[in-house]
């Protein structure tokens, strides 16, 4: 708990990372207070063509869409989408990355050797291109996006903890732990698992950011959730009609995945000098 | 010679690799295709076809056979060179994609340049002069460059640079008729056949997509080239190489550089990976006659075949990529006791 | 010839910006090397040794403040020297250096011979003091002095037992074993002709069995070219073994200096005494020196030793003692008495 303490003052220390946690903390709470600070909550969803490209002013704050909807309020609700999107994916990736990367990594069985060269196969193409023939097969759903997301990056952390823990197995500590004779199941509890601890957070914070921007990606080829949900990348797709005279119409939706997805970079920054000096060197190479 | 020998050795290594890893990745893209739909035919066939229509296409392409002999069968089209036919443009998706790979490769290539060309002695100078202005100023740019969206930084520029002040061109490949193709690159058919105002087009219009393309490789390569310039200044051979006056600029540019460069060079691998991903996005804002605005139509056309051969494609380009990585890095770190 | 001293180190007096304050680690230290003398600077880790060394090297460390006194090195004032001649005719030329770890002084990615070269292109004693260039990167090597110098390098590479010097210079520095590689660093040192080798630890990363081969050739081709050494160790065997004068260093301060066998036999600072007490040696037992080292942030008064020292007086505590003899020079108020009686009482 201690350490826990520590960690924390050392985040609040660090200013990459507190930044970070700032932007982080920010669109997280804009996506839960939503309907509480959105200016229209009714126009998010509903079509007002009355109301068809307003610039932005007292009323519209950021301007208004081809339907007549507020952005400030559709951009709002969009971080609900995009938080949702990359937290379940970024979640299942993890649930299924890091048991497989351990299994491989520690016991270097047939059946982990497979699953290691399965990630391989996803990691030798670029994500977002499995993830566009996933999505595109199933259809565009929030749900199929995640899906896509899910199953194309798990690999990522199946590597990271594959070659984290095969470092581990030749440190003295563990070999000490094998010739005492522990149970093999505490041993990678105890003390295999807190030891990777540190990189998969730095990973899955970094991993936030990266499939934030790959959906938004998804959503600006139209593979996203399906109009009218509020979704960023797909808001900006539509935007394009109406250049340059409505250019306050893909500003917003722009600068929200910015500020989220450098959010989660800094802070995943931030945190690989805190939690692990070695490690911003070994991460580097 | 014996360097010659040690990079064929590296080669066949990763050929060793590439097949057993294309294998599974067709695999992968043929189970997307075949067996996560719950009728293929249909899609196939688009949303418009008949009953009749999707049953003769099911029969025609044997999708009412087993799926083992299905895949067989894929591998045999795909050793072929057969992706399929696209319902859209209704010609082979392999000549389609073919014919549109110059185009993609031109821009990536030009990315690629600035990135590394900007990037390298960025990187370098941010790290020699670590803290100052310079630095600080350059670390902001970097993580903002990986943060923005690059389809948004590509509609920005264009609202700026083409819309607003007219300086550069909207979208498209160059104005009036191209030169007579020969390498398929624009610029460099133009340069052969001595066309000053082609070039000169051709570059306007590559200048922007290329610089979408570039920003958040840019900013991977000041990161990593920074991180690895840094890394290598602590090492003793550096404070050697000092010790006996050799010109601080030579340890540098020179010595400390190409030890840093050898994990720089692996992430340019990935990098081209970045780039292609990029690509679909970007060629679709401007309009880019390449294979990632040929995948994105075959999106909105639900053009199953173009978008399964568009992936098969990308993964095979980005394999040979990271062949030629491994290669440069063979090069630049002549020990041959690294995988 | 300008007398028979070729480095003068007078009070020199220097301080590292830290955290927590300025660490005062050469507190006024003077001593001088004889022309084709090896003198060795002996103490523990921290006691300002390789401070000094690299002081005279001109490679401080940034945070590095020398705040008074000088060097002078044939007659000239190193400190005070235009920088850029300093960098052209004597770092590396003149004062040339043997660094401690043989294993990571060379680039691992460069072959040997290609490293070599680079330090001839820029120091070897052939090029012409006009030789111009267009800044680092762009100059050019002469062909025919390149020749030259290729042939000199081979000669030393021989002159240090490196089999097949035409072979090892197409080598990488990871083919090479690390006493070898520390051969190839004493050939380096040796090929500018210098006047002043600088060898810092050299023998410390080595195996014991090597160790002796590796002095053996520091002295003997020391000797051979008539080139004085500097050099550096926490092991007082390596200077009994080489060195023909031994200056004694405790927390930023020089205690004594003399001629080795009269360090040996006749020891007057209390520091010195308790150093050759901690050494192994039959029939006798092994004294540790009681005590810490002290902080360089906040140093002990006058004499630094004082707090360990069971012969300190309120004299050693207020200022630091003069330099007394001329050929056995010693800092002490109260010198251990001649002949080097080593029973002290208590």
């Amino acid at each position: 708990m201690s350490g826990f303490l520590q960690a924390l003052r050392q985040l609040a220390r660090d200013r990459s990372a507190l930044v970070g946690l700032s932007l982080v903390l920010l669109v997280v709470l804009a996506a839960i207070l939503a309907p509480v600070i959105s200016t229209h909550p009714e126009a998010v969803w509903d079509m007002n063509p009355v109301n068809r490209l307003k610039p932005p002013s007292g009323e519209w704050l950021l301007g208004t869409d081809r339907m007549g909807a507020d952005i400030y309020s559709r951009v709002i609700y969009g971080a609900r989408i995009t938080l949702l999107i990359a937290i379940v994916a970024v979640g299942a990736s993890l649930l299924i990355g890091v048991p497989i990367g351990l299994l491989a990594g520690w016991n270097e069985l047939w059946l982990g050797e497979v699953l290691m060269r399965v990630s391989d196969i996803f990691l030798a193409v670029p994500q977002i291109v499995l993830a566009i023939a996933i999505a595109q097969t199933l259809g565009p759903s929030i749900q199929n996006v995640i899906l896509a997301l899910s199953v194309t990056y798990w690999p990522w952390f199946a590597r990271l903890v594959y070659a984290e823990v095969r470092a581990l197995k030749r440190e003295t500590f563990i070999e000490a732990a094998i010739a005492l004779g522990v149970p093999q199941w505490r041993i990678v509890l105890q003390h295999v698992l807190p030891n990777v601890a540190s990189p998969i957070i730095v990973r899955t914070s970094i991993g936030m950011g990266f499939t934030i921007l790959t959906a938004a990606s998804l959503g600006f080829l139209g593979l996203g959730a399906p109009p009218p949900a509020p979704e960023w990348g797909r808001m900006i797709s539509e935007s394009r009609e109406f250049l340059p005279e409505a250019w306050w119409y893909a500003a917003a939706p722009g600068l929200a995945i910015f500020i989220v997805v450098m959010g989660f970079n800094l802070l995943g920054d931030g945190l690989r000098d805190i939690l692990d000096p070695r490690l911003r060197r070994s991460h580097d190479r | 010679m014996r360097a010659g020998m040690r990079i064929l050795a590296i080669i066949a290594r990763r050929l060793l690799w590439f097949v057993p890893t294309a294998i599974g990745l067709v695999a992968v893209v043929f189970f997307i295709s075949r067996v996560i739909p719950s009728d293929p035919a249909a899609l196939l066939a688009g949303e418009t076809a008949s009953r009749e229509a999707i049953d003769a296409l099911r029969t025609k392409l044997g999708l009412d056979r087993p799926l083992p002999v299905q895949l067989f069968d894929y591998y045999g089209q795909l050793l072929r060179g057969d992706l399929g036919t696209s319902l859209f443009t209704t010609r082979p998706v392999s000549a389609d994609l073919l014919a549109r790979l110059p185009a993609t490769m031109e821009l990536t290539l030009a990315a690629m340049l600035i990135a590394v060309l900007l990037g390298i002695p960025l990187g370098v100078i941010s790290a020699t002069r670590r803290n100052s202005l310079l630095d600080h100023a350059l670390r902001i740019v970097t993580v903002g460059g990986l943060a923005v969206a690059s389809f948004w930084l590509a509609l920005a520029l264009q609202l700026v640079f083409a819309m607003d002040l007219g300086w550069l061109p909207l979208q498209g490949r160059i104005s009036g008729f191209p030169p007579k193709p020969i390498t398929g690159f624009l610029t460099i058919d133009a340069l052969i056949s001595g066309r000053t105002d082609q070039l000169w087009s051709a570059l306007r219009h590559l200048a922007l997509p290329a610089i979408t393309l570039a920003v958040p490789a840019l900013a991977t390569v000041v990161r990593f080239t920074r991180a690895g310039v840094l890394d290598t200044l602590g090492r003793p051979f550096v404070d050697y190489q000092h010790a006996i006056g050799i010109p601080r600029a030579l340890i540098t540019w020179r010595y400390v550089l190409r030890n840093a460069l050898t994990s720089t060079v692996t992430q340019i691998g990935l990098l081209f990976g970045i780039l292609l991903a990029g690509a679909v996005v970007i060629e679709t804002v401007f309009q880019w006659p390449g294979i990632g605005t040929y995948a994105f139509e075959a999106i909105l056309q639900s053009d199953y075949a173009a978008v399964m051969g568009f992936t098969v494609y990308a993964g095979g380009i980005f394999m040979i990529a990271n062949l030629l990585v491994d290669v440069v890095h063979a090069i630049i770190d002549p020990r041959g006791d690294r995988a | 010839m300008t007398g028979s001293l070729l480095l003068e180190i007078d009070e020199l007096r220097l301080g590292y910006e830290t955290g927590r304050g300025v660490a005062r680690v050469l507190d006024g230290v003077s001593l001088s090397i004889g022309r084709g003398r090896i003198m060795g600077l002996v103490g523990e880790s921290g006691c300002g040794k390789t401070t000094l060394a690299r002081a005279v090297l001109g490679i401080l460390a940034a945070n590095a403040n020398i705040e008074s006194g000088g060097i002078r090195f044939d007659g000239e004032d190193l400190l005070g020297m235009d920088r850029r001649r300093f960098q052209r005719e004597i770092k590396g030329r003149r004062i040339s250096f043997i660094p401690q770890d043989p294993y990571g002084a060379f680039n691992p990615l460069f072959r040997v011979g290609d490293q070599i070269m680079e330090l001839m292109k820029w120091k070897s004693p052939r090029r012409a003091p006009g030789e111009k260039g267009l800044g680092a990167l762009m100059t050019p090597y002469p062909r025919a002095r390149k020749k030259a110098d290729r042939e000199e390098a081979l000669r030393r590479l021989e002159e240090v037992q490196i089999p097949d010097p035409e072979r090892a210079f197409g080598k990488l520095p990871g083919e090479f074993s690390g006493g070898q590689r520390q051969r190839l660093m004493i050939a380096m040192a040796l090929m500018t002709e210098p006047d002043l080798i600088i060898a810092d630890e050299p023998t410390t990363a080595l195996d014991v069995t090597i160790q002796a081969q590796i002095l053996k050739l520091i002295k003997g081709l020391g000797a051979t070219h008539g080139v004085s050494v500097l050099l550096t160790t926490h092991d007082l065997g390596t200077a009994y073994e080489i060195c023909d004068d031994i200056t004694v260093m405790y927390a930023g301060q020089e205690v004594e200096i003399a001629p080795v066998e009269t360090f040996f036999a006749q020891p007057r600072h209390p520091y010195t005494v308790r150093l050759l007490e901690s050494l192994p040696a039959p029939g006798r037992e092994i004294h540790e020196i009681a005590g810490e080292i002290p902080s360089l942030v906040e140093p002990p008064s006058g004499c630094r030793f004082h707090p360990r020292c069971e012969r300190a007086k309120d004299v050693c505590r207020a200022s630091r003692p003069p330099v007394s003899g001329a050929l056995h020079r010693f800092r002490c108020f109260d010198p251990v008495p001649v002949p080097g009686d080593v029973e002290v009482p208590g």
